[in-house]
């Protein structure tokens, strides 16, 4: 097990009330696989990656634990080192998260600097090697080009230089081809997966675009509200998904193979954090509603390699704090 | 093509609108006198027809000139050449008072639901608004109308003193379609209509314009880069490529049976939702060019990985009928 994450919690204050984003979620990552964390916006996926980078301003409870390391328990500058080395992060814009005043160069050998024993003839080196492995012509003269000089779909392939530029153990990517166009996104998913292989790297892939989680992921988790709803090896998922919610997503896609007259629909939308239904967070747009579902939050069951959070399955309620 | 799609069309397919060697291009940059001395063709000599009561969708990738082509007949842009022919009217030579008896009947549906409502109008009044401005209603009738019109869209009576900050994208975007319903259109372009949607919302927003197409009997050119989203609400669907068109079919026809290089790569491109199949990828090299001053010959032999000999010189190649109702332009397909 490379990652373990117990009980995180996650707390937003604000005027007008505290709102729980990320909710006693907990979940393991193996080495060398791909884990999709599916779910709307709104579903806490995005902040409990940034709570595991310790990224966000909220306020954070529970365990992350890393190669048998707390890593709630380390100081600020501990975690600088952790991040960009052992665990690397990509993020969805790849327009914004590049820094438009400085060369391509010196943001990638930045990292390889801060992190590695290198001098800057070996970072440069080390830089355009990078490069040239994640699919990009003529690294040696490109590496001088500013972020605007580069397309949507470049600009990514240097976020994932730069974020596999220390060989991390775990990367997480957040929404990596949301941004991008259909081909482009092939192309990335597919440098992805190759990286993947040759480095042994675990990742965690965090989306919406189940498309994208059914072509690569190993094992999926599926958030509503802030909780995870339903775990599962990614197979077993899309071919007997238990949730009602997980079922919803399912069938409300447009499939290219198939015609359909009308979609599926989820009634409703996504609650207000501030105001969350009483009872099973879902069970307001649920077509499987029952009296229980209004009145008690049901547990995360995990029976083998499945867990669901619904009263269909079981009748165990959730413990709150 | 638009004559070949004449005289191949079935005698009950009644053309609602025509598009003919339509380009837009703009002025990528100038020198010193304010000459301009490079082009961005963003739209070039592009001809499509779009049948009375059908769904056309047009795919393709960021820059091919999609939302220029919605916007151009919407009469947002004006083109640069060409005609779009509305009721045997040229929509590009009308005079400014023709020009807004014509636009009601085509309205647009925009990307982005919280950009397109002004925030400080209440929903009431951002779909009374071109019932006014087109003097429709007298206006005691009004109200009536918009509380119909909400209906319709699947938004409550109380609904209407909110502020569109107030509402959720799903919910904009139904505001949206109301305020383009309110003028009773004959055709609806809609430029992305879904894409800043979450997935469940989706798919209340699609089956919500597949049931007012029927109520309404409606026209819809629907712009958008998801190729399932698309096939979904479509008859037809055409591909488009820097600006040019490079296949057009029935839907069937041209998910099941692609015949331009470019179709095949962006339908297999597609992630498939079965997490079983593996589908064989083809990947295209490299990024979409720069549409500014582009070369004569097709566009897309930069990146073709069937390219032959003749692609590199020739002229952009002109479409051809493969099969019924199935036009390609590429080179392959030459006589």
């Amino acid at each position: 097990m490379l990652l373990e994450v117990k009980n995180l919690t996650t707390k937003f204050k604000s005027k007008k009330g505290t709102t729980t984003a990320v909710n006693q979620v907990s979940f393991h990552v193996n080495e060398g696989e791909i884990l999709a964390i599916v779910g709307e916006s709104g579903s806490g996926k995005s902040v409990t990656s940034l709570s595991i980078m310790g990224l966000t301003p909220g306020e954070v409870s529970g365990e992350i634990i890393f190669k048998g390391e707390d890593l709630k328990q380390k100081s600020d500058k501990e975690m600088q080192k952790i991040r960009g080395d052992k665990i690397s992060m990509i993020f969805q814009e790849p327009m914004t998260s590049l820094n438009p005043v400085h060369r391509i160069k010196d943001q990638l050998m930045e990292t390889i600097l801060t992190h590695m024993d290198m001098n800057k003839e070996e970072a440069l080196k080390r830089a355009i090697t990078m490069l040239d492995l994640v699919g990009i012509p003529s690294p040696e003269k490109r590496i001088n080009d500013y972020p605007h000089q580069m397309s949507g779909g470049m600009r990514q392939r240097v976020m994932i230089a730069m974020a596999l530029s220390c060989r991390p153990e775990l990367l997480i990517a957040d929404e990596p081809t949301t941004a991008l166009d259909v081909t482009i996104q092939a192309q990335i998913m597919e440098l992805l997966y190759r990286l993947r292989q040759k480095f042994n790297m675990a990742v965690m892939l965090i989306t919406h675009d189940l498309g994208v989680v059914a072509e690569s992921a190993d094992r999926v988790i599926v958030m509503y509200c802030g909780r995870i709803v339903e775990e599962a090896p990614v197979i077993e998922l899309f071919e007997t998904p238990k949730h009602p919610y997980t079922r919803g997503l399912l069938d409300s896609i447009p499939k290219i193979d198939e015609d359909k007259d009308r979609l599926f629909m989820i009634d409703g939308m996504v609650p207000n954090p501030l105001h969350m239904p009483k009872g099973c967070t879902f069970s307001d747009r649920c077509d499987k509603c029952m009296d229980i579902c209004r009145q008690m939050m049901p547990a995360l069951v995990t029976d083998g390699n499945r867990s669901v959070r619904c009263f269909l399955y079981h009748n165990e309620v959730e413990v709150s704090e | 093509m638009a004559q070949e799609t004449k005289t191949s069309a079935e005698g009950s397919d009644e053309i609602l609108l025509s598009v003919k060697h339509l380009s837009k291009y703009f002025a990528a940059d100038t020198n010193f006198f304010g000459k301009t001395t490079s082009v961005l063709k963003a739209v070039d000599d592009l001809n499509l027809d779009i049948y009375k009561k059908e769904a056309l969708g047009l795919v393709g990738e960021s820059g091919c000139g999609k939302t220029t082509i919605g916007k151009m007949i919407a009469n947002l842009y004006r083109p640069t050449s060409g005609e779009i022919l509305y009721d045997g009217k040229d929509l590009t030579k009308l005079t400014e008072n023709e020009r807004r008896a014509y636009c009601k009947d085509i309205q647009l549906i925009f990307q982005d639901p919280y950009a397109s409502l002004n925030p400080r109008m209440t929903i009431g009044d951002i779909i009374a608004e071109p019932i006014k401005t087109n003097k429709l209603l007298p206006k005691d009738k009004i109200e009536e109308r918009v509380t119909y019109l909400l209906n319709c869209v699947g938004l409550a009576n109380h609904h209407r003193n909110r502020f569109p900050h107030e509402f959720s994208g799903g919910q904009r975007q139904r505001v949206g379609i109301a305020r383009a319903l309110a003028v009773e259109p004959k055709l609806i372009v809609c430029d992305e209509p879904v894409s800043a949607l979450d997935v469940s919302i989706q798919a209340q927003v699609l089956n919500l314009l597949d049931d007012l197409k029927d109520e309404f009997g409606l026209t819809y050119l629907f712009i958008a880069h998801g190729l399932n989203v698309v096939k979904h609400i479509s008859d037809r669907v055409g591909v488009m490529y820097l600006g040019k068109l490079v296949e057009i079919a029935d839907k069937h026809e041209l998910y099941n049976n692609p015949q331009h290089p470019y179709t095949k790569a962006l339908l297999s491109a597609i992630p498939n939702i079965n997490p079983r199949v593996k589908k064989e990828r083809i990947i295209l090299k490299g990024d979409v060019p720069s549409p500014i001053d582009p070369k004569d010959n097709c566009r897309f032999c930069s990146r073709c990985y069937q390219k032959l000999d003749m692609c590199e010189n020739s002229p952009y190649p002109s479409m051809r009928e493969v099969a019924p109702k199935h036009f390609v332009a590429c080179h392959l397909y030459d006589e």
